[in-house]
């Protein structure tokens, strides 16, 4: 008497809650997803390939458009690679700075995602908060390098200029604010009871999914795998700074809103002992006119907001790079997606998008 | 019939119903800017500043603009439901009001006798009850022809929704049902007064229940499912624009209103003024005369608090200020303030005082909770309204048999 059917649905390239233009192609079984899946390459624009016609320095500006929403964690990655491949020594005062940025970097980037996740699950306010946070970092970062978005803001063998007068104690002051502003976050999330009846136990990934699938970040942690790439393969001095790492226990969406909330807390941690122990003296090596690295090939990884950032790098001759090649967390936590999503409400999967925080830039590259 | 009776009987009502459907847009179009405004301010930003005083004018513009919008339909929809479905869900909740009174005395206009409500007939609240669940027929039409599949999820959430949570909403006044012995909503009213308490106190689960119901009912946050803007883009009126958003727009407002007015005049003494029966707070009957200066006060310390940027210091203590002036002129009637006594003026401010805390109440929610999601809904509604309804109803039976 009756006949059932499947809906396709397609959620996206144009949808409030995909986070730019991730195309999802749903079969929905009424409100149950009976399978997913994404459509990525809507803002493909050949990064990659674009930076073998570009000396060094002209690719820093094309990393700020990989992950714009971490502008800063691409910079210190991608002059981290070409560093090494140089083998040049960054002065300490200026890995000292590299890691203050970066770690505000985080924290701004953490917050942007805390205010759309929350939006996402309905709750309005947290947004307007979180983003009153974040303009303040971003407020530094002008005072930095005078740009909000994309800054460009480091240079091969340091940074341009050394921070402005004044900015270390502006730093500080947002130090000293920030901690009381996320517990008004989280009075209002953590322990609601609707929050948690939305992300407890919704969108689980297994520690051993986890890792087969190559994720990374909060992503990773939250299913209770111990890695970080800063505590790991220590990069720009992060091996003088104490910091925990937190991780989850149930890898589920709930799991990775708490280790986002705690790393933002950390970082305000590693902001204050840089600031504590900023040494002076000069903040760029000694790097000649025209780049040249030497032939061969190198591996660099950060850990952006977001996870495992990896820039590779082929030289053979010249100013160019012969190959390049970015690791993108997102890309490779947004596999993750179709496993956690599967047989979830479709009311799920915007919190469970929400939760791995990709950004379209850095998936498509 | 005489001529007189003839205005009585037809032309009044019909004034009173044009005056209505006059007022409550305009009302609605205020209550959206009280809405932005509240929610600017838990918020932290500005809310509408730029049309008119403060934002004072944004209404108007926002009518204006969706008057003179193009209003699409959708080139594969069916165009008849299309046009209809606004329509269906728009009447109900307007009939709704012709049930609601406002206050009880009848005043003297023009050497007319008017109530201050359309009718009081005495199954008022089945009346309320029956037509407020009509609605829904317009949202799943509305879905429906607009063939979209988006519209479609959130008609299909929305219906579910709806009829779930006409059930609890249901049980919830059966028990004031019972301690009134009528469905009258001015019976419900004098029964209170006679009691000299408000129904929320011996009622306050019937209470909890109707109000998570009645905010579940009008599809609010954190029960908004039907327009879940993260997950359905915008539910049900996805395909709509122009007058006929306006229309579901003007539904859901007046359903607040409606759902609103009844919590009011089931648990809260509708418009009798607190403690009815204590005639040392008789002041109170001309309780704007104490509420004036307090939200007086209250603004024009607000208004200084902004420019100094400061806290809200002097908000309270303007408040405060302007309450102890209000009970020193309605305690001394001043000029013969205190003593001039109208009943239904007098009725009407404490109705829509309690009314608008109600509202208000709906946008605190919004500014605080995030959304339920479609399954938690249901089990809240079917585990646990439906069952704690039902249990006031017995419990209130059984108190009723003992108290004799």
């Amino acid at each position: 008497m009756f006949r059932t059917e499947e809906m396709d649905i397609n959620m996206g390239p144009q949808h409030p809650s995909t986070h730019g233009v991730l195309r999802l192609k749903l079969t929905l079984d009424g409100e149950e997803v009976a399978e997913m899946r994404p459509v990525i390459g809507y803002l493909h624009r050949g990064v990659e390939k674009l930076s073998e016609h570009r000396t060094y320095p002209m690719i820093e500006p094309l990393t700020d458009r990989l992950d714009y929403v971490a502008a800063i964690s691409e910079n210190l990655g991608y002059c981290g690679a070409v560093e090494k491949l140089m083998g040049l020594v960054v002065p300490p005062r200026a890995q000292y700075i590299r890691v203050i940025l970066a770690e505000l970097q985080r924290i701004a980037s953490h917050l942007l995602w805390l205010g759309t996740h929350a939006l996402d699950l309905g709750a309005m306010t947290v947004f307007f908060y979180t983003f009153r946070e974040r303009e303040m970092i971003l407020d530094l970062f002008e005072a930095f390098c005078g740009a909000r978005l994309t800054y460009n803001s480091m240079r091969i063998g340091g940074l341009y200029e050394d921070v402005p007068a004044g900015w270390t104690g502006r730093v500080r002051q947002f130090i000293d604010i920030f901690p009381s502003r996320e517990k008004e976050y989280e009075d209002l999330l953590t322990v609601n009871r609707i929050w948690l009846g939305r992300t407890r136990g919704v969108g689980i990934l297994k520690p051993e999914d986890a890792v087969a699938l190559g994720a990374s970040g909060p992503t990773l942690r939250g299913s209770g795998v111990d890695y970080d790439v800063r505590r790991a393969q220590p990069y720009s001095s992060y091996e003088q700074f104490e910091f925990e790492v937190p991780v989850g226990r149930n890898g589920d969406t709930y799991d990775r809103y708490i280790v986002r909330m705690e790393e933002m807390r950390q970082s305000c941690g590693i902001v204050r002992q840089a600031l504590d122990r900023l040494p002076e003296g000069e903040v760029r090596a000694k790097v000649p006119k025209y780049i040249k690295p030497p032939t061969g090939e190198v591996y660099h990884v950060v850990e952006s907001p977001r996870g495992e950032q990896g820039f590779y790098i082929v030289h053979k001759s010249g100013e160019m790079p012969y190959r390049m090649r970015f690791r993108s967390p997102s890309f490779v936590n947004l596999q993750a997606l179709p496993l956690m999503c599967k047989g979830l409400l479709i009311a799920d999967i915007v919190a469970v998008i929400g939760s791995i925080d990709i950004v379209l830039g850095d998936v498509d590259r | 019939m005489d001529q007189t009776g003839l205005i009585q009987s037809i032309l009044i009502p019909a004034a009173q119903i044009l005056v209505i459907l006059m007022v409550l847009p305009l009302l609605i179009a205020y209550l959206q800017l009280v809405e932005r405004k509240v929610l600017g301010f838990m918020q932290v930003r500005l809310a509408p500043r730029r049309v008119g005083w403060h934002g004072l004018l944004q209404p108007i513009a926002d009518a204006v603009k969706l008057l003179i919008k193009e209003d699409t339909i959708p080139e594969k929809s069916d165009r008849f439901l299309f046009t209809l479905a606004p329509i269906v869900t728009v009447i109900p909740a307007l009939t709704a009001l012709a049930v609601i009174p406002f206050a009880s005395e009848s005043f003297t206009l023009f050497g007319y006798t008017v109530r201050p409500f359309i009718t009081d007939i005495n199954i008022a609240l089945v009346f309320l009850l029956s037509i407020s669940s009509l609605g829904i027929y317009g949202i799943i039409l509305g879905g429906w022809a607009s063939n979209s599949k988006y519209s479609l999820l959130g008609a299909l959430r929305s219906s579910a929704q709806m009829i779930s949570y006409e059930v609890p909403l249901g049980f919830a006044v059966v028990g004031v049902m019972m301690l009134t012995g009528t469905a009258s909503m001015v019976g419900i009213v004098n029964a209170q007064k006679e009691a000299g308490v408000w129904y929320v106190l011996p009622q306050i689960l019937g209470f909890f229940c109707y109000f998570i119901a009645a905010v579940a009912e009008t599809n609010r946050v954190p029960f908004d499912l039907p327009e879940a803007e993260a997950e359905l883009v915008a539910g049900f009126h996805t395909e709509y624009s122009g007058m006929k958003f306006a229309l579901f727009f003007l539904a859901e407002y007046t359903n607040m209103i409606v759902v609103s007015s009844i919590a009011t005049i089931l648990f809260f003494g509708g418009w009798l003024r607190p403690f009815p029966n204590a005639s040392g707070l008789d002041f109170l009957e001309n309780g704007w005369l104490v509420l004036g200066p307090l939200v007086a006060g209250a603004f024009l310390g607000w208004l200084v608090d902004q420019r100094l940027g400061g806290g809200l210091r002097l908000m309270f203590a303007g408040g405060i200020a302007g309450t102890a002036l209000g009970v020193l002129i309605a305690r001394s009637d001043v000029m013969g303030l205190a003593s001039w006594h109208m009943p239904a003026v007098s009725g009407m401010f404490w109705f829509s005082l309690k009314v608008s805390f109600f509202l208000f109440l709906y946008i605190w929610f919004r500014g605080t909770y995030p959304r339920y999601r479609y399954d938690q809904l249901m089990a809240l509604g079917w585990k646990w309204l439906i069952p704690l309804s039902i249990l006031n109803v017995i419990g209130t039976g059984l108190a009723i048999v003992i108290a004799g």
